[in-house]
């Protein structure tokens, strides 16, 4: 840890934007480490993910050791540790959404795009996730597909996203 | 005393504890995982659930967490009702399945916590059918095999590598089932307590790996008390020991000094006890340098024949037994007698000798260390010079977070709301140091400076706390910080070889004392006995430069366990080999001095022998041997007996036993008249019958040797001590100095210990801790401000000795994995300094100076003083460097490491081929 530590320069890793907006954080903080979500977010709003040496970078930044930052980047779902692709489809089968049957609105999605959850399709646009709930129950089924939230879910919506027509319009 | 009723029960319990707590002490068997009695409670593992009830009336109850609820008095639980053993049960199967089914292959098994458990609560049949989580292990260095699979995740590990220890490259990860505990990438854990981990899991994720290379189950160990002779210290450890090997070294509670944790010096050190480099027979050198292996009789008798009406001097040893260094100088008088010390270390510990019996301030044992709300440390890098004081001094910073806990009705023992409140809010600690120090993260206030300034910064302090205002704010700020506190604790040591640094300590605390008779000095010494060696010193001693310049004046030299190249400068040990004395050298391990002998003789290790130790607080402890010396090895004592009566010595040749040494040597030293108290002498019985060193299910004894003879062979008799070479005895109350193992039923893991206490995290059942043989005066230490002269700039870099745990100490860097994580002998350089030498880490650079040129690796430190670099100290390659001169410094173009990288874990299996015949 302390090799990658001394190895890593933060200046070269991490962009000036993305420095700036995470010193922007620790301003507003008691402890450079209680910035660590917010740093993590940042990155990932910039990349997509957060990588090794992005991570080791943080760390060096925030002063923690990257033990301590990797236990937070992995605890939380939402802090991609591996590469995801251009969007990311996050779909809920909480309660709500499987008694509306999302089970089979994901069949449609794993059909159309040919990945599972945790799988990323091949053109790299779209990285498939559940998630237990978007607070959205009064329209199940969800998803949100980047930042958008898509409600009432069905195949027709499904397949104006994700079918084959959409995909070769945008390819 | 509150009173609560467990299942009709009415306990006395103390009031503040928690009901997992009372319970455990009344003796009560409440299973538990995440609660340990050094760290407290988080409530995470929820398997101490009882049942609470509101009143006499309240026939339904609700269930409650053992850990997380304070005692109250008249409060009513139920153990026993079906609610809570079910929920307890429950829990068990819940972290069952994702355990794997391997403890016939798991080196926890037998004293597996988890196993324990799982018994207590009667779970047995596994209704989970489906897949188990798998994880991929980490390489975590070569001293903690690591198995994640096994893991219950009640965060032990975590809450004592970081919080307790104050690591930072172990922790937890990710979440719900998904949870690992590791490092963020493979590599060498870097705490220098990652040993505890073994100990502190419940299971058997984290196991001794050395040991599991050489593997035995604890019910097949033969254990006994014992001392670590890694520092002066004196943590209280058991070494187990099969086929004649020591096969590991576990933690021996003791309330005053270790108390659940020792460092990885002590635990994985002493496996130099099995090196290739133990002498097994008496040696006589040939004139062709080789040495001839003779029998014991013969050996004496040679000795007796050169030694007869000839001069005849000994020398000492700091680690060596106060016994045996009390034979020698009886046999030959004080007049032929040399302590064993280098000058500078001779005159230093002999200093913190008579500081300690004059000082008005409380001499602290290391649990009193903890409750310091203020701590000064001069001049020492703690954690690698006295590892385990340096673990206390991370509790001692947590005052402040206790006591704010305490203001608002928080009981210390909840661990994770003290932790969420206090934040990084930490009592003062105040580091004046020459070079970066490993507490460094933790301290209020660091100083960077060299070894003579350091004393006159406390000369200051002194001054300023005696009215002479100072107006330098850093010295206002300590002088605060010390004047504030409750229990001000200064702490100094010799690591720099400085005496003005110890006085400086002892004048402060003296100062301080005028103030605040709470206030505690302490101050470390370096090796195991060094107190002792020191306190059985006498002023008609020799020291070890008249015993080099008269070298030719003495006819035969007696070296008990003393390496004289790590004493004295090269030339001196020239000019001594030089003169033609016979030297007749006892040492366990071959080693440079033993080569100059002419005869060299094989002594028996800590684990083999006994003997008293005085620590760094001045307290004797005794060490029992684990088993028999093999070969033609004794005890360094029995080897000096042979020789005295050999010599005709009258009042040695009368004594056989241990002790009767002890006796004597009580008798004659009125400061060491309590040794006999250290431990029952060899008489004790327990009902008449000796203390098993074996437990009730130690296999395979008559099998053992069937190998070399089918017949049945006699256990070892041990004459010397109250302890049996054997299953058979009674292991019950007796005091703990005597306590070889802990088992309990029900209670295999080491989580036994609290069968044995009074209560938990308090002193054991029929309390022996040693005896504190350092006793003040309490006249107090009149100071006089000595006009020290300024570091003045002289030609060259002064030379500052680093302290580093693994590599500085003589013995434990024979052990292979020590060896590994000690590396190569280094130069320790700022970045700025290296800067303009043109170097890097891993770079080499040439030290000359008048008797030096050396090539050592470049190592970047944090701080550095002025003008200073610091070296490692104590490795072999660098004994020729001498703290406090000055040496030139340059880039070393051709610079290659020392050594390839010994990786312990490959050779460990061929050692084993050798070594075990078992195998």
């Amino acid at each position: 840890m302390s090799q990658h530590l001394i190895q890593t320069d933060v200046k070269s890793t991490l962009s000036t934007a993305e420095i700036a907006a995470i010193d922007a954080e620790i301003a507003h903080l008691p402890y450079t480490s209680a910035a660590a979500i917010d740093a993590l977010k940042i990155v990932q709003a910039a990349r997509g993910w957060v990588s090794d040496e992005c991570l080791i970078a943080i760390a060096k930044h925030l002063d923690m050791s990257v033990e301590q930052l990797e236990g937070i980047a992995t605890f939380y779902n939402l802090i991609y540790r591996q590469p995801v692709g251009d969007k990311v489809i996050l779909f809920c089968n909480s309660v709500s959404c499987w008694i509306c049957d999302c089970d089979k609105v994901k069949e449609r999605i794993s059909d159309l795009l040919e990945i599972d959850y945790g799988e990323t399709t091949t053109n790299n646009r779209y990285t498939l996730l559940p998630v237990p709930c978007l607070g959205a129950c009064d329209r199940a089924p969800v998803m949100m597909v980047g930042d958008d939230l898509i409600t009432h879910l069905d195949d027709e919506i499904i397949e104006t996203l994700f079918g084959p027509n959409q995909q070769a319009q945008s390819d | 005393m509150p009173k609560i009723i467990v299942d009709g029960q009415t306990l006395e319990v103390s009031q503040g504890e928690n009901v997992l707590q009372a319970c455990l002490n009344a003796g009560l068997d409440l299973p538990y995982f995440c609660w340990h009695p050094a760290m407290g409670s988080i409530g995470s593992c929820r398997q101490c659930a009882l049942v609470q009830y509101q009143n006499e009336h309240d026939t339904h109850g609700r269930l409650i967490m053992g850990c997380m609820t304070a005692v109250t008095d008249g409060a009513r639980f139920s153990m026993d009702t079906s609610n809570a053993v079910e929920f307890r049960k429950a829990v068990i199967e819940s972290l069952m399945l994702n355990h794997p089914h391997d403890c016939p292959v798991c080196a926890e098994g037998g004293e597996c916590h988890l196993q324990d458990m799982t018994v207590m609560v009667k779970h047995r049949d596994r209704r989970y059918t489906g897949k188990k989580n798998t994880h991929r292990n980490q390489y975590l260095g070569p001293l903690i095999h690591h198995e994640m699979n096994r893991c219950i995740t009640c965060y032990r590990c975590e809450r004592f590598y970081q919080n307790y220890a104050g690591g930072t490259d172990l922790g937890a990860q990710a979440s719900r089932d998904r949870l690992y505990f590791g490092r963020q990438t493979d590599g060498v854990l870097e705490s220098e307590f990652s040993g505890n981990l073994v100990e502190v899991c419940p299971t058997g994720v984290f196991t001794d790996k050395p040991f599991l290379a050489d593997y035995s189950r604890k019910w097949d160990l033969q254990s006994a008390p014992s001392i670590c002779g890694g520092c002066g210290v004196g943590c209280n450890i058991a070494p187990g020991e099969r086929y004649g090997r020591l096969k590991r070294v576990h933690n021996r509670y003791n309330h005053e000094v270790n108390g659940y944790f020792i460092c990885d010096r002590g635990r994985f050190g002493n496996a130099y006890v099995n090196s290739q480099k133990r002498l097994n027979y008496p040696g006589l050198q040939m004139p062709d340098g080789r040495f001839k292996a003779i029998d014991h009789q013969a050996a004496l008798s040679r000795a007796a024949h050169w030694m007869k009406n000839k001069r005849v001097v000994g020398i000492g040893s700091p680690r060596a037994s106060i016994e045996s260094n009390y034979v020698l100088q009886t046999w030959l008088g004080a007049k032929q007698f040399c302590a064993g010390f280098s000058e500078r270390e001779g005159a230093l510990t002999c200093g913190i000798v008579e500081i300690l019996q004059a000082t008005r301030a409380i001499n602290p044992s290391i649990k009193q260390m903890e409750s310091a709300d203020a701590v000064l440390v001069l001049g020492e890098d703690l954690t690698n010079s006295a590892p385990r004081v340096a673990l206390a001094l991370r509790q001692a910073v947590r005052n402040k977070s206790i006591a704010m806990a305490e203001q608002i009705g928080i009981p210390e023992w909840q661990d994770a709301a003290v932790r969420n409140l206090a934040q990084d809010a930490l009592s003062p600690l105040i580091i004046v140091s020459s070079a970066a120090t490993r507490l460094d993260d933790i301290a209020s206030h660091v100083h960077t400076l060299a070894p003579n300034d350091i004393a006159n910064f406390g000369d200051v302090l002194i001054e300023h706390l005696r009215g002479n205002i100072s107006e330098d704010v850093d010295i206002i700020n300590i002088a605060d910080c010390l004047m504030t506190a409750k229990s001000p604790l200064i702490i100094s040591g010799v690591s720099l070889l400085e005496r003005g640094i110890l006085d400086s300590a002892a004048g402060l605390a003296e100062t301080l004392y005028d103030h605040n008779p709470h206030t505690m000095l302490s101050l470390c010494a370096p090796e195991a006995n060094s107190i002792g060696a020191a306190m059985l010193s006498h002023t008609d001693n020799l020291s070890l430069a008249q015993i080099t310049e008269r070298a030719s004046d003495i006819d035969v030299l007696v070296v008990l366990e003393n390496d004289l190249t790590r004493r004295l400068d090269p030339t001196s040990m020239q000019q001594l080999i030089a003169s033609g004395t016979t030297i007749i050298a006892l040492d366990i391990l071959e080693n440079e001095t033993l080569n100059h002998a002419t005869l060299a003789l094989p002594a028996a290790s800590f684990a083999e022998s006994q003997g008293t130790l005085i620590n760094m607080e001045g307290r004797a402890q005794r060490f029992f041997p684990a088993f028999k010396p093999a070969h033609e090895r004794q005890p360094s004592w029995q080897w000096l007996l042979h020789l005295a009566a050999l010599d005709g010595h009258g009042e040695l040749s009368k004594i056989i036993h241990f002790d009767e040494i002890v006796h004597a040597c009580a008798q004659q030293h009125s400061p060491l008249a309590r040794l006999t108290e250290v431990a029952p002498d060899h008489s004790f019985r327990r009902h008449g019958q000796k203390i098993p060193r074996q437990t009730p299910r130690y296999s395979g004894r008559t099998a053992m040797s069937a190998d070399l003879s089918v017949h049945e062979p006699q256990q070892p008799k041990d004459l010397e001590t109250p302890l049996a070479f054997s299953m058979e005895g009674v292991n019950q109350n007796q005091p703990a100095a005597l306590k070889s193992f802990v088992w309990s039923p029900g209670w295999n893991s080491n989580q036994a210990i609290q069968k044995f206490q009074a209560e938990t995290q308090k002193p054991s059942v029929g309390v022996s801790s040693g005896i504190r043989l350092l006793i003040s005066s309490g006249k107090g230490i009149p100071h006089t401000s000595t006009d020290r002269t300024a570091f003045a700039q002289s030609n060259g870099w002064q030379l500052i000795p680093i302290q580093c745990l693994h590599g500085s100490e003589e013995l434990s860097a024979y052990t292979d994995e020590i060896a590994e994580l000690a590396g190569d002998p280094f130069v320790a350089l700022t970045e700025s300094c290296a800067l303009e030498l043109q170097v890097a880490a891993g770079d080499g650079v040439i030290l000359s100076s008048n008797n030096v040129n050396l090539s050592l690796a470049v190592k970047i430190v944090a701080r550095m003083a002025k003008n200073c670099i610091g070296f490692s100290a104590g490795y072999t390659q660098t004994l020729s460097l001498s703290a406090g001169s000055h040496v030139q410094l340059q880039r070393d173009p051709n610079w290659r490491p020392f050594k390839p990288l010994v990786i312990a874990s490959d050779r460990r299996p061929n050692a084993q081929l050798r070594h075990n015949r078992h195998g």
